[in-house]
């Protein structure tokens, strides 16, 4: 049984979204299956708006600590803590702060937080609105890891980055899905770039609509790219239980080292976290 | 009742004289507003730009050129010369307008370059009018290909420029000896909203701490801005003092006006900070302020028997530089920097050795060289300490090189040096042995033992008794 928090549902889909939805799923039921239905998703089942300063609600979130095996897989140079130095929620933001120094043999901390076994979903409109941080090096995401399933592993399970970002390229995110035969290098991915403007120096909403056969990758009102089965080399495996992750890395294969230019320390402010299911979803 | 009256009365002719003065602004005002215009080169000069070359630059460096743009019918073409060439020694410009712009609403000056080899652009950026240049910008060393690329110069603070009028100016020397071409184009001011994460430094973003005196007057140098750009690029450029807001913590020890200058007026201890923009900027001056400093004692030989290259006693000959570059060994700061009370001496910090050059000076009927020297207290001089005087004569080429210099150099052994006291030498200009023609002499160079690392030099002249 999902230990969900449910809320009262809110009517967040403006206007222009839905028209963006219609287009989109105008084009995919011309290409894919004429059996689709467009998904509303406003039933909403989680939330953290960081209104309580301190520690994050324990009710919804875990911490990875340490530098996992090898870096996290990625050769990432950070010691992830649970400390206030790297994570905590002040003035309705939550922070999770990279900072440059020697900790436990690593030579920058920072914090990495999880749902896991707290949240846990399939499908849905995830989206979170974040402040980023900058320069080379520095690696923020928000993103989505399928659940342990017995016997299985990585990318077998599963991975959706709502968003990630490389702190030398200021005006970009990607999104991104990894599965069984197209994972790291060979994932299915999507530059976002912003004109006019850059993702650390204000606030911008970051997040996902995923059904049974599409992903949809939008950032504030512009949906950039959707990723169905079609799309994928390998199986499809985004139809089950997946938990939400924000993270603050640094370094690694991603992004590469800091250098010296890069300014210490860094912190990524979450204004919000949200997960809506559709008011179908149980008949998908 | 009459002195209410005339409580009265008064009141009433205050009241007049307020209203006379305070009187509402007539419809026909206008304030003084600029052009908000930000275009500078598109395809030709725009309005009211003109072409200022500096003194000594090649005059025509600059032409029009429609065969090569970037976009649209021409670009600015610079051809910088050769070394020697008799036309000028480098190319520089001010590129002014008439009446000045409104830039407040813009956040970079933008351009596109390119050139005929890979090059670098020493000094490039706007601001300079030959005026005040309140709020002179400078990148220095803009590397720039032989392919058309976009280059953003920021404004350390918009807010400032409700009044610019000057655009854009360049200074570029050949490369080790050769001249080449570059050309600009799509010269303006934009709006990118991708200038971002400001990081102001003073003093190149270092915490300084500095004994020294009262009544001195000392810049705050060092004075950049830094912007990260979209393409991820931290860009610094030299910004003038006019876009910092400069604070002291001390005002009764030190004061420090909108130019970033220091006035140090007592005793005690004072730190210098400043904000751009309402950013703090990184890097701070901590004054230790001492008592008043003695001055050297001033020159009394008569003015027909000297001549003078460095000293408020005397009419000086030209100094070219005062801290004169030699790659790669010289770490030495400073040059002619200190003034008290109008008194004006040397000052040489990170010192290791460093050259003047002046003149030319035809001292053949000169028979000594008289220098002050002040090692400052806290250095800690041992038996090996020693400062060496080289004097060089540039020839009858009057430039250095060419075959026909000599140098001779004397040393000033560590019986002869104290701290905190002025050092006084007369030295014969005979004790300069290798020296066999004095007729052309141009260059002054000191060079001291590794624990003497900060340096004061004040009257430096030749004479005859």
């Amino acid at each position: 049984m999902k230990d969900k928090k449910r809320f009262i549902p809110m009517l967040r889909v403006s206007k222009s979204k839905l028209a963006l939805l219609a287009v989109v799923f105008a084009f995919a039921a011309c290409d894919t299956s004429e059996e689709q239905t467009v998904a509303v998703f406003e039933d909403l089942v989680l939330e953290d708006n960081f209104d309580q300063d301190g520690a994050p609600d324990a009710s919804i979130w875990n911490y990875d600590i340490g530098t996992g095996e090898n870096g996290w897989g990625n050769n990432e140079l950070q010691y992830y803590t649970s400390r206030s130095e790297n994570v905590s929620v002040q003035n309705g933001y939550l922070l999770i702060t990279a900072r440059k120094e020697n900790f436990q043999g690593s030579g920058y901390t920072s914090a990495r937080l999880l749902t896991k076994g707290k949240f846990e979903n399939t499908y849905g409109r995830y989206e979170a609105r974040i402040k980023l941080p900058y320069g080379q090096g520095i690696w923020p995401a928000f993103w989505l890891l399928g659940s342990d399933i017995p016997g299985e592993i990585w990318p077998q399970i599963g991975e959706i980055d709502i968003m990630e970002y490389r702190g030398q390229e200021p005006t970009v995110v990607l999104g991104t899905v990894h599965g069984p035969g197209y994972s790291a290098g060979q994932s299915i991915s999507k530059r976002y770039e912003l004109q006019g403007d850059r993702f650390d120096t204000g606030f911008h909403i970051f997040g996902i609509e995923w059904g049974p056969e599409y992903i949809n990758f939008y950032v504030d009102d512009v949906l950039y790219n959707q990723i169905t089965p079609e799309d994928v080399p390998g199986e499809w495996v985004f139809n089950h239980d997946f938990y939400i992750i924000l993270n603050l890395a640094v370094g690694g294969s991603f992004v590469g080292s800091p250098n010296a230019e890069t300014v210490f320390p860094q912190t990524m402010l979450v204004d919000y976290v949200r997960v809506y299911e559709s008011n179908g979803q149980r008949n998908f | 009742m009459m002195k209410t009256n005339l409580y009265k009365l008064i009141c009433t002719g205050i009241l007049i004289g307020l209203t006379a003065c305070d009187r509402p602004l007539s419809d026909d005002v206008e304030f003084a507003t600029y052009a908000s215009n930000g275009d500078v080169f598109l395809d030709g000069f725009t309005a009211g730009l003109n072409y200022f070359p500096f003194e000594g630059s090649k005059l025509d460096a600059f032409t029009v050129d429609s065969e090569v743009s970037y976009d649209g019918e021409a670009s600015m073409r610079f051809d910088v010369p050769n070394f020697g060439d008799p036309g000028g020694a480098y190319a520089g410009a001010i590129f002014p307008t008439d009446s000045p712009r409104d830039l407040s609403g813009y956040d970079a000056l933008t351009f596109w370059a390119k050139a005929t080899k890979a090059a670098t652009i020493n000094e490039i950026g706007f601001g300079n009018n030959f005026g005040e240049n309140k709020f002179l910008v400078t990148k220095t060393n803009l590397r720039v290909s032989t392919n058309w690329v976009k280059y953003i110069i920021p404004i350390p603070d918009p807010s400032k420029l409700i009044a610019e009028s000057g655009l854009f100016w360049y200074s570029e020397g050949p490369e080790d000896g050769d001249g080449y071409t570059f050309w600009v184009d799509e010269v303006q001011f934009e709006k990118l909203n991708t200038v971002a994460q400001p990081r102001p430094a003073i003093l190149n973003g270092e915490d300084v701490e500095q004994s020294t005196f009262t009544d001195l007057t000392i810049p705050v140098t060092g004075l950049t801005q830094t912007f990260n750009l979209a393409n991820g690029v931290n860009q610094t450029v030299n910004a003038a003092p006019g876009y910092f807001t400069f604070e002291t913590s001390n005002p009764g020890v030190a004061l420090v006006n909108e130019q970033g200058v220091v006035t140090t007026l007592n005793e005690g201890t004072a730190v210098i900070t400043a904000l751009v923009g309402g950013v703090r900027a990184a890097g701070s001056l901590t004054l230790n302020v001492g008592g008043a400093f003695e001055l050297a004692p001033t020159p009394t030989r008569p003015a027909a028997n000297v001549i003078s290259v460095y000293s408020d006693a005397y009419t000086n000959v030209n100094i070219d530089f005062y801290n004169g570059f030699f790659e790669p060994f010289q770490t030495t700061l400073g040059g002619d920097d200190l003034n008290i009370n109008g008194n004006r001496i040397i000052n040489y910090t990170d010192f290791n050795f460093v050259g003047i050059q002046f003149g030319r000076v035809n001292a053949s009927a000169m028979t000594s060289l008289h220098i002050d020297l002040y090692i400052p207290e806290g250095i800690n001089l041992n038996a090996n300490s020693f400062i060496d005087i080289e004097l060089q004569d540039y020839g009858s080429d009057a430039v250095t090189g060419g075959g026909d210099d000599t140098v001779s150099r004397i040393k000033i052994t560590a019986d002869r040096l104290e701290t905190g006291q002025w050092i006084t030498l007369d030295i014969p200009l005979s004790d300069f042995t290798a020296l066999t023609t004095r007729t052309n002499l141009g260059l002054i160079l000191f060079q001291g033992s590794a624990e003497i690392n900060e340096l004061l030099v004040d009257n430096i002249y030749f004479y005859t008794e």
